[in-house]
């Protein structure tokens, strides 16, 4: 099927259209979104192990399951890990894998640079996570700073091992593969829509993941900054953060939360897209406030930039400075509770089915509304500056991060899985798995609303007997068993399901978007025809044009193409080797090895130029037939 | 079924705004690269005045010299526009040579700067000897990769168009590279008047 042209590179472009290879070498957004989610799945397992042992620890009060330096690293890999491996790129999955099917698309603008991200944010997170081997050479080996990393903490002075090196270094990887794929996202919903799809036609998901594009590649230059900044002070002895000098640490933490609050609505802005995709398929209504949502969204991204400094109420900003960040904090919850009222209005009157998907998303939506509220308290610096630094901090990112992003990528994951995959997962299983998963998140995550009440500070690895914490902390950790147990289900309906023959319908929801009318799973040329786009939710009118109580009528879906064929981009190494070389040079950077270093500068050289020289390759094959 | 085709190019599809691809995606890798070099231009703003025991930068600019290395700067910025505007011509030789003509200044600039690091190293400004040091050498070093980075790419562009020079078919490529370089050039623009510029005329 694929024949490949001629190509001015180092190799030709490969054709490996099955095993290891066919995965390295790809550049189909599918398999790079199929990727990014066992990638991800991988990753959330192992900040989940971390974050069990953290509870283990608490369990009671003066255990030692773990040394205080242990627990210290446990803490900032478990965040590191959970935010910029786990959620981002699940979320990344979806949009890699939706996307382009969603806007009628044969691909994203760049599906090299596509893969460029994949494999950056893959070897990034490996290169983070040996740090833990290294820790058994030399201890102070794995990043304990916290995920935030504050001056002067990451200095040499406090941190004298590795750890710092690893996550400013780790950190950076990641962050290439995140900006690239902001780029990617961005180009592609502004140019590549199919004809009809107006930019208020596109599904809401498709909004997110403009806004979430815009905000990372505003944000995550302010993170690079900072993290060339700490690997100067670090490596050339520069002064950025040292005190001696007059460097400033609170500057660290302006830089740092520039980009961190804007993080925290790339984390939850594409789970908010996933829920107002789930909640009209099973409702039979359409998005309650459409417009407004989109409103919403853009309004939370703006506003996403004006609420950093609400993270440091606490270090002394000054009365007038405070009000301002407590008022813009305030503010950023009407947008945000406007999108509540109207998921809570979509379903108002529908015929709601409780499948396992919605059940996420109605568990999303409870979970995001006290997360809301937590974080709606912390708005106001008074109450702030009781609450910072205590676990009711805590109890509000897990109840955002996890009721909310989480709850919303497992209900996504059950809704695209058919998709994605040809095969429906289990819906019995998938009930225990929520109510398991539900009861046990809530049981481990609501205690810490009371013990940050009564004053349990965040990160100490231990505390003792008398101050009223072990109840609500064995309670908190019998939570994580249960959680864990959700989780496993989970993974084992993964497993099960993809044991099973590949016989979902191509619309198994009775749905409203367009990437339902073609085979589950997708060809690999996406859309035979390129659909042309009369509505918003053009799908769903295509079936019932008669009002949703009328006949369904089958969707014309041309599964043969016209005459002229389809263009596919040629598979290339290249993405993959300038992440290898890129990873290379971490490691030459974190050993001051001259030798290693320029070995990967090397691969880089080598990879780039066979990027810009391999030519277009590809091949057009005929949608249908066998090609 | 398959079979070659010859102008298999994906960029030349129609897009919904009418802007190519690469040049849109550059746009935004731009828009990113101002918070870049804006968020250093803050550190080198809040630490102005932090110079310790070392040289301040009174005692060490040299305006007549960054000023001619500027100009030399500039001038790049109009041998580029040339070497775009000449390849949409057709005018394949011309453009190659603009091209070439854009990299040895921006290596000549390259130079200067290497000339004026050297000179206050010497002088006693370091990485480590102050924060006028530290913020002014990475500030504009970061800077100085960004042009290095740039002379690569010219002479890989240059490179490129040793067969029949760089006409209309490869004259998207070669406003990519002029994107990228009339941007390294307006940061400096910013960079000269905020660090040497207000200086002189405090």
């Amino acid at each position: 099927m694929a024949t490949v042209t001629k190509t001015l590179g180092l190799l030709p472009r490969p054709t490996a259209q099955t095993g290891f290879w066919s995965w390295v070498t790809t550049v189909d957004h599918k398999r790079i979104g199929i990727m990014y989610l066992f990638a991800a799945l991988f990753f959330f397992l192992v900040g989940g192990l971390e974050a069990f042992f953290i509870r283990l620890q608490l369990m009671q009060p003066d255990l030692s399951v773990v040394k205080a330096s242990t627990f210290n690293a446990l803490f900032t890999m478990h965040a590191t890990t959970m935010i910029f491996m786990a959620v981002m790129p699940l979320l990344a999955a979806f949009m890699n894998f939706l996307l382009p099917l969603m806007i009628g698309a044969r691909d994203v603008a760049f599906p090299r640079l596509n893969a460029f991200s994949y494999w950056n944010y893959l070897l990034g997170g490996l290169f983070l996570n040996t740090s833990w081997i290294f820790a058994f050479v030399k201890p102070g080996s794995v990043p304990d700073s916290g995920w935030f990393g504050y001056a002067n903490l990451t200095s040499r002075q406090f941190s004298d091992g590795m750890g710092p090196d690893f996550w400013t270094l780790g950190l950076l990887m990641l962050g290439i593969g995140t900006l690239i794929s902001g780029f990617n996202f961005l180009v592609t919903i502004v140019n590549m829509r199919a004809p009809g799809m107006t930019l208020m036609r596109m599904p809401i998901f498709v909004w997110t993941t403009l806004v979430t594009s815009v905000l990372v590649i505003f944000a995550f230059p302010a993170i690079t900054v900072a993290l060339f900044m700490l690997m100067f002070d670090r490596t050339f002895a520069a002064n950025f953060f040292n005190v001696d000098s007059g460097g400033m640490v609170v500057f660290w933490q302006h830089l740092f939360w520039t980009f961190g609050h804007p993080e925290v609505y790339i984390l939850i802005l594409p789970a908010m897209g996933i829920v107002s995709e789930i909640l009209p398929t099973f409702a039979r209504k359409p998005l309650f406030g459409y417009s407004v949502m989109v409103f919403s969204s853009s309004l939370i991204g703006f506003m996403g930039f004006t609420v950093w400094s609400h993270h440091m109420f606490a270090v002394g900003m000054g009365p007038v400075v405070n009000t301002i960040f407590g008022l813009t904090t305030m503010a950023i919850a009407i947008p945000t509770g406007v999108k509540i009222f109207n998921w809570l209005a979509t379903m108002w009157g529908g015929r709601v089915r409780f499948t396992t998907p919605m059940l996420f998303a109605l568990g999303f939506i409870m979970c995001f509304t006290i997360g809301g509220l937590s974080g709606f308290m912390h708005a106001l610096p008074p109450s702030n500056t009781q609450q910072t630094d205590t676990y009711f901090i805590v109890a509000h990112i897990h109840y955002v991060l996890i009721g909310g992003s989480i709850f919303a990528i497992f209900g996504g994951i059950y809704y695209w899985f058919p998709k994605m995959f040809g095969r429906l997962l289990s819906e019995k299983l998938g009930k225990w798995n929520f109510w398991i998963t539900f009861i046990g998140f809530n049981t481990f995550a609501f205690p810490f609303h009371f013990l940050g009440l009564y004053g349990m500070p965040r990160r100490v690895y231990t505390y003792s007997a008398g101050y009223g914490w072990e109840f609500w902390n064995l309670v908190s950790t019998i939570g994580v068993f249960i959680l864990t147990a959700g989780i496993s289900l989970f993974l084992i309906n993964v497993i099960a399901t993809l044991r099973k023959p590949a016989n979902a319908p191509a619309d198994p929801w009775d749905a409203r978007t367009i990437e339902w009318t073609i085979p589950s799973p997708p060809p690999v040329y996406n859309f035979a025809v390129v659909p042309q786009i009369t509505a918003r939710d053009h799908f769903w009118y295509e079936k019932y044009p008669d009002g949703e109580h009328g006949k369904a009528k089958k969707a014309k879906v041309p599964a043969k193409g016209g005459d002229h064929g389809i263009h596919m981009p040629g598979q290339s190494y290249m993405p993959a080797l300038v992440a290898l070389g890129i990873f290379v040079l971490g490691y030459g950077g974190l050993f001051s090895s001259v030798l290693v270093a320029s070995s990967g500068f090397v691969l880089i050289l080598l990879g780039v130029y066979g990027w810009a020289f391999e030519g277009d390759g590809g091949t057009v094959i005929e949608a249908g037939g066998e090609g | 079924m398959a079979h070659e085709q010859p102008h298999a190019h994906a960029h030349t599809e129609a897009t919904n705004t009418g802007i190519d691809n690469r040049k849109l995606g550059f746009w935004l890798f731009l828009s990113s690269e101002t918070i870049f070099f804006a968020s250093l231009l803050v550190a080198y703003l809040i630490y102005h005045g932090q110079n310790g025991a070392g040289p301040t930068p009174k005692n060490l600019f040299n305006l007549p010299l960054t000023s001619v290395s500027t100009f030399v700067l500039l001038m790049s910025s109009l041998a580029m526009v040339l070497a775009v505007f000449t390849a949409q011509q057709g005018q394949a030789r011309q453009s190659r040579n603009w091209v070439l003509a854009t990299a040895l200044m921006g290596l000549l600039f390259l130079g200067f700067q290497a000339y004026e690091f050297n000179h206050f190293f010497h002088e006693g400004l370091s990485l480590s000897s102050s924060l006028f040091g530290t913020t002014f050498y990475v500030l504009t070093g970061f800077h100085g990769a960004h042009v290095a980075i740039g002379v690569l790419w010219l002479t890989s562009v240059w490179f490129y168009g040793r067969k029949g020079g760089l006409g209309v078919d490869k004259a998207g490529d070669v406003e990519v590279a002029g994107l990228y370089w009339h941007f390294v050039d307006v940061v400096w623009i910013v960079l000269f008047t905020v660090i040497y510029l207000l200086e002189a005329v405090q």
